[in-house]
């Protein structure tokens, strides 16, 4: 256990380290001076000034070295300062929010944070829930409910079901609007008196008290949550069904009902500790999965999360900003794809011999 | 309750080998002769299930539409059809069947016998800038063809390339190639072609290219998986080794001996991916880096919707038609890969 742990913690430096070099070569494309974003703020217009950018910061070195330098940042001969270098957080300046991405990130994480930790739980309860469902009545009325759900909730595209349920609920309704917050909860949000410890809106809300702006976001929140959750229910419907159908037809769970258990028991004790093992896999890409749909579902809504940042940047080719959050994200996926794997080697033993 | 029970008694193991195939116990017809009894099967299934025939219904509408399209909705003469025609420049959008003022387009021959009457109306009404939305969605079936069939096509090929590789020749290769793809498949999908393609559209120029290939290079790793795990169930068979003792090339064993017998389930699996592969296309133009402002694509269209986020009730029509046709192609080649997935999955066999 502890030896299959060791091993793929060793692994994690190498992936990353290919993530880096992937990202790189994307960076490649571009020319010099589009690269001088990685270091500079203002790229000189003026081409003297421009070669001495190209020279001072290595973007005309042989490849190695711009990687070095690109990992490591470069130091200013004069003052000795640092710019640049993604191993020291810097990943240069986005020419979009004109501040540094690093900096974009930090602003806009929280909210994207905020989003997917409403929208696990929810997927996840209702999606095994309603496979298990699905399963226990095979072949039933509500399996082909679910099998038609499931199909037209995979052809549904995040975006078009995002249009509609703002079309409904906002546009005719006026229930839930797109956005974070409304213009007054946002101008209590930036007084001094509202503390942030968080920076989730929802959480920093109820530890200030104030349950008016805690309603408020969560209003914001509603239509999002919906939206990402409908396609991972479609998701974790078909993996739990299929998973539990496998584990009834073991013979085990015949003699738990030839021992005459009731029904109940033999799903809840000899079956779903079984055939929930592939479902946690599953939930992990659901929560990848999710980093992958606020993307749309941010750009949808307005909603003012690295996902709609790196569109808003992506349209305007800003592609040191896109790149940066890109490596951001990719980071984030390594470390959950470890943390999901070591979860999976603890719930089932039989992954480790392998 | 009582169904599960009685699936929990089906033959199992040892049993199972005098399980009588209710299809290949019967006598053949001359279909399953000239196809192969595996595919005639497959066929087979696909007509049966009244969810794959829905679906089937569905794409053979889309393909009626699509190679119909000049008579449907005809552009106008010398100039790039996938242009969508504009009606001047306002940007309120346009009801449907309003009137066409300016700059109409030919008139389809079948509308003076169907309504009477001699003008061209915005069937389906306009987006933003008056681009006509009915003209879109006809184009834009074109459109949807196109980048479904190529991107599957070249993403398969890809996976088969790297795949066959990696599985025939093993040990290091097999490593590298492998890790390879794990890095590719670190980047959420969307994530990764939205990048490339920003990188891509200054250099590439503007259109459906950049946007597609990007999703080609971030596409090809789960069936390089799939192809590199049937080529190695395959490669230690006997016709393979006899071929390698007659010392016949290595590409050739893997062309002629290997892939035949190795790819057909992927194929089968991957020709279903159309759909997804359309719906994420129309993903990236909705995000504005797919096709052009004014390309006839069915995300593009969806894209005006943003503008008009608050009044959609009453602009509800630049959300319903390209949304109802994007729905409905990816809708079709679903219902249809659910079947394929139903009636390839062995574990299934002989049940109807």
């Amino acid at each position: 256990m502890g030896q299959y742990i060791i091993r793929r913690l060793l692994m994690l430096p190498l992936i990353l380290f290919g993530v880096t070099l992937l990202i790189f070569g994307m960076l490649q494309f571009l020319s010099p001076e589009e690269r001088a974003a990685l270091y500079i703020k203002d790229i000189p217009k003026n081409p003297q000034a421009l070669e001495g950018v190209i020279k001072r910061y290595g973007l005309d070195q042989p490849i190695y070295v711009q990687y070095w330098n690109w990992m490591v940042g470069v130091q200013d001969p004069n003052t000795g300062e640092r710019t640049g270098g993604v191993l020291r957080g810097d990943l240069g300046y986005s020419r979009t929010s004109s501040v540094p991405v690093a900096e974009l990130i930090r602003i806009r994480f929280p909210a994207t944070l905020e989003l997917a930790l409403w929208s696990v739980l929810p997927i996840v309860l209702v999606g095994v829930w309603l496979g298990v469902l699905a399963a226990m009545h095979h072949n039933g009325l509500f399996d082909q409910i679910a099998r038609v759900f499931s199909i037209i909730g995979w052809s549904f595209p995040t975006f078009v079901f995002g249009l509609l349920v703002l079309m409904i609920f906002y546009a005719k309704l006026g229930w839930f609007p797109p956005g974070r917050l409304s213009d007054w909860a946002a101008a209590v949000v930036r007084t001094p008196e509202f503390h942030n410890y968080t920076k989730l809106i929802t959480v920093d809300a109820l530890l200030n008290g104030r349950v008016d702006i805690f309603w408020d976001a969560l209003r914001h929140l509603i239509l999002p949550i919906i939206t990402l959750s409908y396609l991972s229910w479609a998701l974790l419907l078909r993996v739990t069904r299929s998973s539990m159908l496998e584990v009834l037809r073991q013979n085990y769970v015949t003699t738990a009902r030839a021992k005459g258990l009731k029904e109940s028991v033999v799903i809840r004790r000899h079956v779903l500790r079984n055939a929930l093992i592939p479902v946690a896999t599953i939930t992990g890409f659901v929560v990848i999965g999710l980093l992958n749909g606020v993307v749309i579902t941010e750009t949808v809504f307005n909603y003012p999360g690295i996902g709609s940042a790196v569109a808003k940047a992506a349209l305007q080719l800003d592609v040191v900003t896109v790149l940066g959050m890109t490596l951001f994200t990719g980071t984030i996926i390594v470390v959950m794809n470890l943390v999901v794997d070591v979860m999976y080697a603890v719930i089932d033993p039989r992954v480790r011999l392998h | 309750m009582e169904e599960t029970r009685q699936e929990a008694q089906e033959p199992q193991g040892i049993d199972a080998l005098e399980f009588k195939d209710p299809i290949l116990s019967r006598p053949q017809p001359w279909l399953a002769k000239k196809i192969g009894i595996e595919n005639y099967r497959i066929l087979r299934g696909l007509v049966k299930n009244p969810i794959s025939v829905a679906g089937l219904i569905i794409i053979l509408f889309f393909v009626f539409v699509a190679v119909f399209a000049p008579v449907l909705a005809p552009p106008y003469p010398n100039r790039d059809p996938y242009r969508i025609p504009r009606d001047g420049f306002r940007p309120e959008p346009q009801a449907p069947m309003s009137e066409w003022k300016r700059r109409q387009p030919p008139l389809p021959f079948w509308w003076k016998t169907v309504t009477g009457r001699d003008e061209w109306v915005h069937l389906m009404g306009t987006a933003s800038g008056q681009w006509d939305l009915y003209y879109g969605v006809v184009w834009g079936t074109r459109t949807a063809f196109r980048v479904g069939l190529i991107i599957t096509a070249s993403v398969v090929f890809l996976g088969i390339v790297i795949g066959s590789i990696s599985g025939f020749y093993g040990g290091i290769v097999d490593n590298v190639l492998q890790r390879i793809t794990d890095i590719f498949m670190t980047f959420p999908f969307l994530l990764a072609a939205l990048t490339l393609s920003a990188i891509l559209t200054p250099r590439i120029g503007k259109g459906i290219y950049p946007a597609m290939v990007a999703m080609i290079a971030f596409g090809w790793m789960s069936y390089t998986r799939l192809i590199r795990g049937d080529v190695m169930s395959v490669k230690n068979r006997d016709y393979v080794l006899a071929a390698r003792a007659l010392g016949v090339k290595d590409k050739r064993i893997i062309v002629r001996h290997i892939l035949p017998n190795a790819i057909y389930p992927t194929l089968v699996v991957a020709s279903m991916d159309v759909g997804s592969y359309v719906l994420s296309f129309a993903a990236l133009s909705f995000l504005g880096v797919g096709a052009e402002v004014g390309y006839a694509d069915w995300g593009q269209l969806l894209s005006f919707a943003r503008d008009w986020i608050s009044q959609l009730a009453t602009y509800w029509y630049i959300v319903f038609w390209p949304g109802i046709a994007l729905v409905f192609f990816v809708l079709g080649w679903n219902l249809v890969g659910d079947a394929i997935r139903d009636v390839m999955d062995p574990r299934l066999r002989g049940e109807s």
